[in-house]
């Protein structure tokens, strides 16, 4: 896995509240049995009419950065890591928004795209200083828990320690789960299956 | 203090905790379908390993099949390809596996307590968000991601964290034209998309003691649109009636030492909440959604909203624009194209039972596609055993074969740009239902007087 430590970068603002992962890869593109090319999948539809030619104004039209900004419960609904995937394979590394759907933010975390919660005051904030100027640098480091947005101050953010260890090192759950084959024999072996 | 049923469950599955991070916590049913689970496989199978506790996993193909003609190959090339490959990836590992066509095949979540798989107290996941069926037994059971996929089958453990937790209360007893959709429809519209995020929910209450199995699966099945993580109800007399006798469950005296043990799964009276809700039954009314989130929902007789609900002001309009809607409109007499009934909300028996009994000695509306589209091959035998489908027939409709379908439209089964469909499904996101599709989400009865009218109404009280 690749290691996360400092994300400095311009932010693609995409304000709507409850984007779905439906928005993020509809579903006619799940029918692959790979984890690849799912970033020119990314928002397809905001970004292409039914008959295939591009939307000229959409949502993601003219932005350009690694980090995403988005409205409130960003990732509600279908549990698809191909949104996760879609999201890191199109060269984003950081979500920020104020509140995450629980199935997206694991996707999220194990595929070393970071979901930064800030307050939703902080997110008005921030997104009122991308409207005015776009080419605006956010800063993110995981190693501190904050995000600095000139213009809009600096926050903190949460993550709990192993996570944050997992994805300042490279390393991933099931590796973890494999190194520890002894404490989950053992509790087969204590409870009556 | 006491414990909730969540915390029982929870505990008693913690193989260890992890300090400043999750738990690692067993796994005691993996349901797999073709979507999901691909890429999990390949990836276990570059790391060396096979899967580690294969009689605790069962799969099922349901999202890429076609609903006509289930006996010859599956036409569509990529869909084909991931039902194959869901065959190979089972075959090798050793894994029940129900193919197109076998008599348990269906929807993950109709056939997984349809054949007794999934049982009370247990921890259920599967690579779905709509896992959270489960837990109508008394179960932790929600959707989790390819890659966590990829550690149950692996590890048969996952590591969590210990969601909040919140106790959903409706007492009171429901009008005859209300049903188990539309308790949750109404919930979804006062909590929002967005209401329970971050915590797994018991629904407790006279509504859900009185309610069948499979109105507490279609209740549970849409916590994940409220964003809980899952949500649950207390096993009790009717939890068992319903498993005995299925396929996989224990029987016998192994069946009555269970019940026993599951008998005692439920929240302590001094037990704590994070959050408490509480709602009267009475308030609740036939309901239908009229934008792009399954918390846009209000009464067939109410009107949308005049001003934003649960989102800013900018996504509202949009939602609105998306379905050509204006505020302040009624949604009853509203025009509607399609109507689906099936999906793992509402595809089950009583969903059909309870659409068959609506129409009544009425007609299909001539300018209204219906597809009726059952949640499993055990489902499509009872419509027919029942005489329901020769009803249905005689009325003008045609029952399709079972699985995913129209719910998220990856077969076949796609609604026009800018048609209506009135869905008994779990989402009306942009899209959902194919690309402009405006979907109105409803129950069985609410989806019947559309089908006979070709207009949202209000339904008649089923007795």
């Amino acid at each position: 896995m690749d290691k996360i430590n400092i994300i400095e970068s311009p932010a693609v603002l995409v304000p709507v509240d409850n984007i779905d992962t439906d928005q993020i890869i509809p579903a006619r593109f799940l029918k692959t049995t790979s984890r690849e090319g799912f970033g020119e999948k990314l928002f397809y539809d905001w970004r292409f009419k039914s008959d295939g030619s591009p939307v000229a104004e959409n949502p993601l039209s003219g932005q350009k950065g690694v980090i995403l900004v988005a409205g409130n419960n960003f990732g509600c609904g279908s549990s698809r890591e191909h949104a996760a995937w879609a999201l890191h394979d199109a060269g984003f590394r950081a979500v920020v928004s104020s509140s995450f759907a629980d199935i997206f933010r694991n996707n999220a975390l194990n595929n070393c795209l970071l979901p930064v919660k800030v307050s939703e005051e902080y997110l008005a904030a921030v997104t009122a200083v991308l409207k005015s100027a776009p080419e605006t640098v956010i800063c993110i480091d995981l190693g501190a828990q904050t995000i600095s947005v000139p213009g809009a101050g600096d926050a903190s953010f949460e993550i709990n320690g192993y996570k944050k260890e997992c994805l300042m090192n490279g390393y991933s759950d099931i590796d973890y789960l494999l190194a520890d084959r002894k404490s989950i024999l053992d509790y087969e072996s204590r409870h009556v299956m | 203090m006491g414990k909730t049923l969540f915390d029982k469950i929870w505990d008693s599955h913690v193989v260890k905790h992890i300090p400043d991070g999750p738990d690692v916590l067993y796994i005691d049913r993996h349901l797999v379908h073709e979507v999901t689970s691909p890429q999990a496989f390949s990836a276990l199978k570059a790391r060396g390993l096979k899967v580690f506790r294969p009689e605790r996993t069962f799969a099922t193909c349901d999202h890429n099949v076609p609903t006509l003609d289930q006996d010859k190959p599956i036409a569509d090339e990529s869909s084909r390809k991931a039902v194959d490959s869901l065959a190979a990836n089972t075959a090798e590992n050793g894994i029940t596996y129900f193919p197109l066509g076998d008599p348990g095949n269906g929807i993950v979540h109709v056939i997984g307590p349809e054949q007794g798989i999934v049982l009370c107290g247990q921890t259920v996941v599967c690579g779905d968000s709509h896992t959270a069926t489960h837990g109508a037994f008394g179960n932790i059971a929600f959707g989790i991601g390819t890659s966590e996929v990829e550690m149950v089958l692996a590890t048969q453990c996952l590591l969590q964290s210990k969601p909040k937790q919140a106790r959903i209360t409706v007492d009171g007893r429901l009008a005859a034209n209300v049903t188990p959709k539309d308790v949750i429809l109404h919930i979804i519209s006062r909590l929002g998309t967005d209401g329970c995020t971050g915590c797994f929910v018991e629904y407790a209450g006279e509504v859900f003691r009185d309610m069948s199995m499979e109105g507490r699966m279609t209740v549970c099945n849409m916590s994940i649109e409220m964003g809980a993580k899952g949500g649950m109800v207390a096993p009790d007399r009717t939890t068992f009636e319903y498993i005995e006798g299925r396929r996989f469950a224990p029987s016998g005296a192994a069946f009555d030492d269970k019940t026993a043990f599951w008998l005692t799964l439920k929240t302590d009276e001094d037990a704590v909440f994070d959050r408490e809700y509480h709602f009267d039954a009475a308030d609740i009314r036939p309901m239908v959604t009229y934008g792009t989130n399954p918390g846009m929902g209000v009464a067939v007789d109410g009107v949308i909203p005049s001003e934003a609900v649960g989102c800013d002001a900018v996504t509202f309009d949009k939602a609105l624009a998306y379905m050509d809607f204006s505020k302040g409109e009624p949604m009853s007499g509203k025009k509607v194209d399609y109507v689906f009934v099936g999906s793992c909300t509402n595809g089950r028996i009583e969903d059909f039972r309870a659409f068959a009994k609506a129409v009544g000695g009425r007609r299909k509306a001539e300018d209204v596609t219906v597809w009726l589209v059952p949640g499993s091959k055990e489902v499509e035998a009872k419509i027919e055993a029942e005489g329901i489908g020769d009803a249905l027939r005689a009325a003008g409709f045609q029952i399709r074969q079972p699985g995913c379908s129209a719910c998220l439209a990856m077969n076949a089964d796609k609604i026009p740009a800018g048609k209506y469909a009135v869905s008994t499904s779990n989402r009306n996101f942009e899209g959902r239902q194919g690309y402009g599709a405006r979907t109105i989400l409803a129950g069985p009865l609410v989806a019947a007087e559309a089908a006979v009218t070709g207009r949202i109404g209000i339904p008649s009280e089923i007795h």
